[in-house]
């Protein structure tokens, strides 16, 4: 299982990564491959706001839908479309597939580094 | 191939009668300027095209089919004898009430039957199918509390064990949906469910025996918790097939039921229907049925509506034919054989889980209802062999599949459902193929990542399909 350093990760397993005042997320490499092929992305839409353990997007594999919950709240100022039209690029690579940027950030006490994100994994 | 390939133009086939009537062509502008795209094809030609269809495909006739939630029991053959009789099925929806009694009283005698099973007061037959008899159930609570005045009710609390279609449902009627988690045995959270009902509440939707084959013991309680708090309740007959003739949902506490005809009642689906999603209700959502209800007695029956209907939610009277089947079947068992053809199903289910329990996680690991849920979770880590694998090992093996990847709350999900129809023999050859494909797991992995092998068509590229796919022939 792939982890990258620098990066904060929350239980449900989306990974954040700050920049500035802005925070890009996507879905850990882990939960890609519980996820198995996803076939179909829904994002939400730019100014739209997230709230931390809420949905925000939802991804179809073959298996199944799963709502992906935002790791921490904000508004979103960006949406990778690119990912709309490519779903397998998050199997192939999960920490480069990000789906949103989310600006004027709130409740971001609650995540993981990397380090801590690897014994969770581990202990589940 | 496609019957289109095969398709040779001038290849005739006369299946019409000399028409006996005037021909009457419509006004040149509503003509159409295309031609259509029929096959042309010998009757020699069709015949053998669906024998080769035929032939590829795998229904409950060719062996054990034990669909989890889908109760693929056998149909009896009686069912289809009722279904063909020419005064159920040389009639149109149009002719006069008075020549069509006997339709009549089949929707009204199974109405009668059905809320006996369901503790119901009322039943409908327009539904087509299950997720629109759950739509049309949540449209008679909607319609109820708006009656009332009670607009702020906008939230349906839905278990996170329940089938997909039933927050979808309550999505589609307009409704915030509320999940709650189940508790580690897969029953509903008791102090959760508290938490969360209040005088937003318009109802909740529950299976029961739940989605992992448990039967929910709290099940009085929980019912009381959303009638106090205003709302109602709603039974997702899924899995009625555990219970029919021995609980009643009506008795449960419940206010509004579809039933799946089409699987509890042996009529037939898989291959898309048609289906039947009946739906039962008690007294206090009678007022919104849909329209054309059955009422009156023998030789005088007529169609009403009720005064606050709904409206149709399909048009006519549903699928009659699946009607006349669902009644054959239980006038056929009667009341004794009802609550027998469940408590088979129930024994089976157990017969098979303890017989495998020992190699293969169960995911709850206690006496079940009518299906057992394995985890698989375990044999992947060590072995590498998914739920998807041992799947379609089965296939090869003469089985059709379980149900995979559902109930979501289990991972690596298998979710077996024997029914009633199947005897010990069948029961005991098919927990063979299951413990010859863990031993196979264990020692074989690759190939059962390559099955099926001997099926007409391999392992498909569901990803491929889900992807691209093609969803018509280009001519």
């Amino acid at each position: 299982m792939n982890v990258v350093e620098g990066l904060m990760y929350s239980k449900d397993h989306e990974w954040v990564k700050f920049e500035g005042d802005i925070a890009i997320i996507g879905i850990t490499d882990y939960a890609q491959s519980e996820l198995g092929d996803l076939v179909f992305v829904n994002l939400p839409e730019v100014d739209d706001e997230v709230k931390v353990g809420e949905a925000f997007a939802d991804v179809e594999s073959v298996k199944a839908v799963s709502d992906i919950l935002a790791p921490i709240s904000g508004v979103v100022c960006e949406i990778n479309e690119e990912l709309l039209d490519a779903p397998g690029s998050i199997n192939e690579s999960a920490f480069d597939a990000w789906f949103v940027k989310v600006k004027d950030i709130t409740d971001k006490d609650n995540l993981m580094d990397a380090a801590a994100y690897t014994a969770y994994v581990e202990s589940l | 191939m496609l019957i289109f390939e095969k398709s040779r133009t001038g290849r005739h086939l006369t299946l019409l009668p000399k028409c006996d009537v005037p021909i009457v062509m419509p006004e040149e502008k509503d003509t159409r300027t295309l031609d259509l795209h029929l096959p042309e094809l010998s009757e020699n030609d069709i015949s053998r095209h669906y024998t080769e269809l035929e032939k590829k495909s795998r229904g409950v006739n060719d062996g054990f089919y034990p669909l989890g939630s889908c109760t693929m029991k056998y149909n009896p053959r009686i069912n289809e004898d009722m279904a063909a009789l020419s005064g159920f099925t040389e009639i149109h929806p149009l002719q006069p009430q008075s020549t069509v009694q006997g339709c009549m009283e089949v929707f009204k005698t199974a109405e009668y039957y059905l809320t006996e099973i369901t503790g119901m007061d009322h039943m409908t037959f327009q539904p087509a199918a299950g997720a629109h008899g759950e739509f049309t159930g949540i449209l008679l609570i909607k319609a109820y509390h708006t009656s009332r005045g009670d607009t702020k009710r906008n939230k349906i609390i839905v278990p996170d064990s329940a089938h997909g279609t039933n927050p979808a449902t309550a999505a589609m009627a307009g409704y915030k949906i509320i999940n709650i988690d189940s508790r580690e045995d897969g029953c509903v959270d008791i102090d959760k469910l508290r938490e969360v009902v209040g005088e937003d509440t318009a109802g909740l939707m529950l299976t029961n025996p739940n989605t992992v084959g448990l039967f929910d013991k709290n099940i009085l309680q929980i019912t009381k918790i959303v009638h106090e708090a205003g709302g109602l309740c709603y039974y997702d007959g899924a899995n009625l097939n555990a219970v029919m003739g021995t609980v009643r949902p009506g008795d449960m506490g419940f206010d509004v039921v579809h039933l799946n005809l089409h699987k509890t009642f042996s009529t037939p689906h898989g291959g898309g229907g048609p289906g039947s999603g009946a739906v039962g209700c008690k007294e206090i959502l009678a007022p919104f049925l849909p329209k054309d209800m059955v009422e009156g007695e023998v030789g005088k029956y007529h169609f009403v509506n009720a005064p606050q209907t709904i409206g149709r939610v399909k048009e006519f009277y549903g699928n009659f034919l699946v009607v006349v089947r669902a009644l054959t079947y239980c006038m056929t068992l009667g009341k004794e054989g009802i609550p027998e053809a469940s408590s088979h199903a129930v024994l089976n289910a157990n017969y098979m889980m303890n017989r495998l329990k020992d190699l293969y996680d169960m995911a709850y690991d206690e006496v079940c209802m009518h299906e057992f849920v394995m985890g698989l979770e375990g044999l992947k880590k060590e072995t590498g062999v998914s739920a998807m694998d041992i799947a379609k090992g089965l296939l090869d093996n003469g089985i059709h599949p379980p149900t995979m990847y559902f109930p979501l709350i289990v991972h690596e999900a298998l979710m077996v459902e024997p029914t009633e129809t199947e005897s010990k023999e069948i029961l005991d050859e098919a927990i063979e193929v299951f413990r010859k494909l863990y031993h196979d797991a264990k020692t074989a992995a690759e190939s059962l990542h390559m099955a099926p092998v001997s099926t007409p068509i391999g392992r498909l590229d569901e990803v491929g399909a889900a992807r691209n796919p093609i969803l018509r022939h280009k001519f």
